[in-house]
């Protein structure tokens, strides 16, 4: 992979120096309470490389990824700004990467969005002007050759130094096309990718297998999404309502076999197992850990997963 | 085709309540073919309206009417004797062109839509029907092994499927298949995906509703 730094991403040193990446996640309040922000930063800071800010996630109205990634930003963290194609068209994506860039965000992680019918404004329309992989080949061009989808030059000085991450779900159908879909946003040009949750291994393997084998984990760093399970409601709950998360029934059995007031202990353990295995899966270059709603728990999980102190570049 | 379907009822009602001499407008055009607004269907509403009104006792007239089609002035026409006549309210049973075009010639006259225009689709079943098509205004099926992205994924996406595909359904709903579920099978049984997974295609929606409301003009058509 080319090491010289594209941008002043803290996450891009941490992953061209080599270290073991770990970034966390931070969902915006429902509210324009800068404060909930905060409380939620300072479990973060020192933990995590870089923190992905969420965009609306579930098609739920929050504070806008751009506000929460500064108000982040101000509390000592490295944000991840998150941008879906659900609510933008290429003219305010555009727009907002550039005003993002200008308030140094230095990391822009791409996805699709989930369907507003998800959310709290199902009767809002939607965009999809352009999807993630167009975005991604977007950015590219308007970072490494100064050029707006239109054509319209920047300055050398004016372009949008950013890291370029995007989202890979191994765990989605169709199986086999789903590392084909991942080979397409690295040939579109981003930087790195994070995963879904991951808690079927094997498939995780399989999948990893044929990245490696496909030479993506070379142009690309891979992150592997890891969410502890708090307890056996929450796995058998993403076992039977989330789509695109496979549960096999092993997480569901060995849950089944601690009491209730053990199964969180037992949920960090089991992910601690995990991160174990991906730092020394080939491919993999950092966690991805997404304790949603959860965040006072990260210190505590990086403690137990060894992945503290984090390297300071 | 275009797709449409009755209004519930009771939302028709309140078009005509208080009224006394109302005109059902039916079409024999694409939805005569999807059971919503041809002759029969003409006739069930205007009895439905009839016996409603008689169950109150109120003085309704309801006179009946289908054209060959009501999307062109030289059918729309037809209905000129008729409209002498003077109704209340003409209830046309065409897709929302129907209503349009019997509001523009005959300006007098209060037109009100008895369908609800759904999309552009064809029928899987009888009595299943399916939209295909977003009259983009310029087709790429022929791209993704002869199916839609644009009308019948979710999220148009042009590079899917996105994460929520599972079990060739979409996020959505279960009702949905997920299209790109179909066309990545497709494009496999054809030995196309190495090809097909360099495609880089941006789409420009100026030739679809995003470029202003659309026209054809076919010069060697005009008289």
């Amino acid at each position: 992979m080319n090491k010289a730094l594209k941008t002043k991403s803290n996450l891009e040193k941490v992953l061209a120096s080599g270290n073991f990446a770990v970034t966390g996640e931070l969902g915006p309040p429902r509210s324009a309470n800068r404060e909930e922000v905060v409380e939620k930063a300072k479990h973060l800071v020192g933990n995590v490389d870089s923190v992905n800010v969420t965009d609306n996630q579930t098609a739920v109205v929050r504070m806008s990824s751009l506000a929460a990634s500064l108000i982040a930003q101000q509390n000592g963290l490295e944000a991840n700004m998150q941008m879906v194609c659900r609510d933008r068209n290429r003219i305010a994506m555009q727009s907002d990467i550039l005003g993002a860039s200008a308030l140094g965000i230095n990391n822009l992680l791409i996805l699709s969005g989930d369907h507003q019918t998800f959310g709290d404004h199902p009767e809002a329309k939607n965009v999809y002007d352009l999807d993630s992989i167009n975005l991604i080949r977007a950015l590219k061009v308007m970072r490494d050759e100064g050029k707006l989808l239109s054509g319209q030059e920047m300055p050398e000085d004016g372009r949008p130094k950013l890291f370029i991450g995007a989202a890979y779900n191994p765990f989605a159908d169709p199986e086999d096309y789903r590392v084909i879909r991942a080979a397409k946003k690295v040939d579109a040009g981003v930087d790195f990718m994070q995963s879904q949750c991951i808690y079927d291994m094997e498939r995780f393997r399989k999948f990893m297998k044929r990245a490696v084998e496909m030479g993506l984990t070379e142009r690309t760093h891979f992150l592997a999404g890891v969410t502890p399970l708090k307890s056996l409601g929450m796995a058998r709950y993403m076992k039977n309502n989330v789509p695109g998360i496979t549960m096999p029934d092993s997480y569901i059995e060995r849950l089944k076999g601690v009491a209730k007031e053990k199964q969180e202990e037992e949920g960090i353990k089991m992910a601690c197992e995990q991160i174990q295995e991906f730092r020394e899966m080939k491919g993999i270059s950092g966690v991805h850990l997404m304790l949603v709603e959860w965040e006072h728990m990260v210190p505590t999980m990086v403690k137990e997963a060894k992945l503290v102190p984090r390297p300071a570049l | 085709m275009i797709i449409a379907e009755r209004k519930p009822l009771d939302e028709i009602k309140s078009f005509v309540k208080g009224l006394r001499r109302v005109l059902v407008v039916g079409c024999r055009g694409c939805v005569t073919v999807c059971n919503a607004g041809g002759t029969k269907e003409v006739e069930l509403l205007a009895s439905l309206l009839r016996l409603d009104a008689s169950k109150d006792d109120l003085p309704l007239t309801v006179d009946e009417f289908t054209l060959e089609r009501q999307c062109d002035p030289e059918y729309v026409d037809e209905l000129s004797d008729l409209m002498d006549k003077r109704y209340d309210a003409v209830l046309s049973m065409a897709c929302s062109i129907g209503p349009q075009f019997l509001s523009r010639r005959y300006p007098e006259e209060r037109v009100f839509p008895a369908l609800n225009t759904c999309f552009l689709g064809g029928a899987l079943a009888h009595g299943i029907w399916a939209e295909h098509c977003q009259a983009c205004g310029n087709c790429v099926i022929h791209l993704f092994g002869g199916l839609c992205p644009i009308s019948r994924c979710s999220k148009s996406l042009l590079n899917g499927p996105c994460g929520g595909s599972a079990g060739g359904k979409c996020e959505v709903s279960k009702e949905i298949d997920c299209v790109w579920h179909l066309i990545v099978e497709k494009i496999t049984r054809e030995g196309r995906m190495e090809e097909f997974s360099r495609m880089d295609l941006v789409k420009d929606w100026r030739s679809s509703r995003d470029g202003g409301p659309r026209k054809i003009v076919r010069q060697e058509l005009l008289k």
